[in-house]
């Protein structure tokens, strides 16, 4: 028989491993009190579980519904950004719903970018953003935010970009550059002059921002959310994510919304109808009632975006407390539900672990079988 | 202050926002097709879903997830399927093919079987590649492959003249086997086979599927088998998995669909089955497209299946009810196509037909020079002016081919009973219009 000849295309190629596929199986026996996949144990709302019951319940709704976004779902979502951005948004063109904002980051770098291309991406970064934008033969161009302390840093705040650094990474094959505000893994909240900074730059070398906004309404207090697409000449070069996982606490539902101009979206919607076509629909239409509930009061301080927010800001404080009691340097997240923390201060002697990983891959190995 | 634009920004400013990979992919039926639906069809025969709801148990099995004590359904899942889908399909799958299967390696649940087609192309189609599609073809099948950078290479089913004034039956409808083995070369990665077929309803024998396997061996090709029909095979025929003929499993990715299994278009949950050393490949393109599927539906279709498996073989089995229940339904729109004119090709399975509607074209003229299809114009047509919506055959041709057969329509008849009925009387009623002076 002849030589079985198939392997993996150019595309893949090197994108094979994942630290989470690698990480959650290392967490996954029970026993272990599990801190590191971004997902919460606690319940959704009830009123969210309801109205995912009320919806399978309806026949039409098991069936398929409008590709590019469940009709009252999307125009849910334009009423509530609306609202936020102070501009019109159309459900039709605007906005196309996603698997998940992952599913959005794919489709929008799908659409948008290709080989001869680069993306400016901003370390540390949620580990994706870097095989998807090889995937789609771009090059991958890092600028890290840095201490700004010499090391004593107590807040998000004080992981900041270099302003000339980060100018000097822009030239004439500068794609998109991917923003993620509230940061993960760092919880910084970008201010709206950090914002005027990126901002300045994609207006001069006309570069798309592509903005992952998951955990826009994990802001704690003393904190503003900026959507980049408000500032005067970003709304047409913008693509701004959004997650249901992370606004509802249904990470599992893996609902995400890309929202921005026609003239971009309808690129990103021409990826999604050969992609995957349409998103489920009872999950979509419990999503556009759970929104309706909550866009009813948003004035109000009971309404979900800002009472879940509430609830995490005294868990932050609570594990922030933890962590100095235990002698260790928590980096206090102004936004976003992850908290990073200096262990050097444990002095955990790992030189004898054979593998070839970074020290902190290897404590964390340590920490879980150990701990 | 500087008034003119730097060279550079000029270049990028002329240069299309949009990558080059969309180029040839943008244009989608559907997206017309529904909309005219949504606008006009008092009877919607078109678009491919049920109009009846998932069985009972599927529904229960949904709630009892949702609002079950484990709330952390809600949350992520394994990436690559739910433990509890995978095992199951494994071992379902795994009794079917008589292989043993491991659920971690031998599947992959995906959003619907149309993202498990996207991630086997992303994965295993280059530039360059060649991919033989047989027309009429699930019209994504040539737009994936084009995003991916490969050639679509089509071969057609061929229809037969039917014996002595029958109706034509979707077995007339058959791959020319010299045409065939012309369209392998050195270049050819893969041919996507879909059985039981949509649009036509043909159910690919025995003989068929092993002179494609014959030829997938010879030109060490993949083969990618979509089966979401599998369930939906009427008069007695068997459905068989490419798969499970000499030399195929390693070669073959099988892809199958919740909503079609289970009435449930609207859940989007679908699955591969294969040799890992080719769903190793589609793991990484999942992983960095969609990376999870959401939890809920998968928890609720385990649980379908884990009922199936109880029941296989038995009356009370689904995948024996639904297939009966769609066969009367099928024999029904039969009749009413063939009463009024309309020359039904009788489907062996999937719940689509297709009709040949010459006798009708007299409603529609010719527009000569047309650059759009006839039976796409004829279809627009019936869906404005008698209420009823069908998809143009056409719309499964390549473009180059759409004007092959273009005097046909397909019908979707998974519709209860009163959907099938009024159909009936719009069709008798145009008949009429047609004859009365």
């Amino acid at each position: 028989t002849m030589a079985f000849r198939h392997k993996n295309t150019r595309r893949i190629e090197g994108l094979d491993s994942n630290v989470w596929v690698e990480f959650t199986k290392v967490a996954a026996d029970p026993s272990i009190v599990n801190l590191g996949q971004g997902l919460p144990d606690i319940s959704p709302p009830s009123y969210v579980k309801e109205e995912l019951a009320k919806a399978a319940a309806v026949d039409r709704l098991n069936q398929y519904t409008r590709g590019f976004g469940h009709p009252s779902l999307v125009k849910a979502l334009s009423q509530v950004y609306e609202r936020v951005c102070g501009r019109k948004i159309d459900p039709l063109t605007d906005i196309l719903v996603t698997v998940g904002a992952y599913g959005s980051l794919f489709s929008t770098i799908q659409a948008l970018i290709e080989e001869g291309d680069e993306v400016i991406i901003i370390e540390p970064f949620y580990d994706c953003y870097e095989p998807m934008v090889k995937m789609a033969g771009a090059k991958p161009v890092f600028i890290p935010l840095r201490y700004k302390n010499d090391g004593n840093s107590a807040s998000s705040v004080d992981w900041v970009l270099d302003p000339a650094e980060l100018a000097n990474k822009f030239n004439s094959k500068t794609k998109a550059i991917i923003l993620n505000t509230p940061h993960n893994p760092i919880g910084k909240v970008f201010t709206r002059e950090e914002l005027q900074v990126i901002a300045d730059l994609c207006i001069k070398h006309d570069t798309l921002c592509i903005s992952d906004e998951v955990y826009e309404w994990l802001v704690y207090k003393g904190n503003k959310h900026v959507k980049i697409a408000t500032l005067p000449g970003m709304w047409e070069r913008t693509i701004t994510i959004g997650s249901a996982g992370k606004t509802y606490s249904v990470t599992g539902w893996k609902l995400g919304w890309s929202i921005g101009p026609q003239n971009l979206i309808k690129h990103l919607q021409v990826v999604h109808q050969n992609t995957l076509y349409t998103c489920p629909t009872p999950l979509q239409e419990a999503l556009a009632q759970a929104f309706w509930i909550d866009y009813k009061r948003m004035d109000d301080p009971d309404c979900y975006f800002y009472s879940l927010s509430r609830e995490l800001e005294s868990k932050r404080d609570r594990m922030a407390q933890l962590l100095q009691e235990a002698g260790l340097k928590p980096v206090i997240p102004d936004g976003g539900y992850f908290m990073i923390v200096d262990v050097s201060a444990l002095n955990v002697d790992l030189s004898d672990v054979d593998e070839k990983q970074p020290y902190d891959y290897k404590f964390v190995k340590w920490m879980i079988r150990s701990k | 202050q500087t008034h003119f634009v730097s060279l550079s920004l000029q270049a990028k400013m002329s240069r299309p926002v949009q990558a080059r990979r969309l180029e040839g992919t943008d244009k989608n039926i559907w997206v017309e097709f529904v909309k005219l639906a949504a606008t006009y069809s008092k009877v919607n025969l078109g678009q491919g879903f049920p109009d009846f709801p998932p069985p009972d148990f599927l529904k229960e099995s949904f709630v009892r997830a949702l609002s079950g004590e484990n709330h952390m359904l809600h949350q992520y899942t394994r990436a690559f399927g739910h433990p509890p889908l995978v095992k199951i399909l494994a071992q379902f799958f795994g009794k079917l093919l008589g292989r043993d299967l491991d659920p971690m390696t031998n599947v992959m649940v995906t959003v619907g079987a149309y993202q498990a087609l996207f991630c086997c192309f992303q994965a295993l189609v280059d530039e360059g590649d060649e991919v033989i599609i047989i027309e009429p073809f699930f019209d994504c099948y040539e737009p994936m492959v084009k995003m991916a950078g490969g050639t679509p290479v089509f071969v057609p089913l061929r229809p037969k003249a039917p014996k002595d004034g029958k109706l034509m039956s979707s077995a007339d409808w058959q791959l020319d086997p010299a045409e065939l083995a012309s369209k392998f070369s050195e270049r050819t990665k893969a041919i996507v086979l879909n059985s039981p077929n949509n649009p036509l309803g043909k159910v690919f024998s025995r003989e068929e599927l092993e002179l494609i396997a014959g030829l997938c061996v010879k030109h060490d090709v993949l083969c990618l088998s979509d089966e979401v029909y599998e369930w939906l095979v009427y008069d007695g025929k068997e459905h068989i998995r490419i798969a499970s003929l000499r030399g195929m499993w390693d070669r073959t990715v099988i892809i199958g669909s919740a909503g079609k299994t289970f009435s449930a278009t609207g859940w989007k949950v679908g699955w591969t089955v294969g040799p890992n050393r080719l769903l190793q490949h589609l793991r990484t393109v999942h992983q960095n497209s969609v990376y999870h599927c959401a939890t809920v539906a998968q928890e609720a279709v385990a649980q379908g299946f884990q009922r199936e498996l109880e029941l296989y073989g038995k009356p009370d089995s689904y995948f024996v009810q639904l297939p009966k229940e769609l066969q009367q339904k099928r024999d029904w729109l039969v009749q009413s196509l063939d009463a009024v004119g309309m020359k039904p090709i009788i489907p062996e399975g999937t719940y689509f037909l297709v009709a040949d509607i010459s006798k009708f074209k007299s409603d529609v003229p010719d527009v000569p020079d047309s650059d759009e299809p006839y039976d796409s114009r004829f279809a627009k047509w019936m869906v404005k002016n008698k209420g009823l919506a069908a998809i143009p055959l056409s719309a499964f041709y390549s473009g180059a081919h759409k004007n092959n057969y273009n005097h046909f329509i397909r019908f979707c008849f998974a519709k209860e009973e009163a959907t099938l009925k009024a159909a009936n009387d719009i069709l008798q009623k145009w008949k009429k219009e047609k004859t009365s002076p």
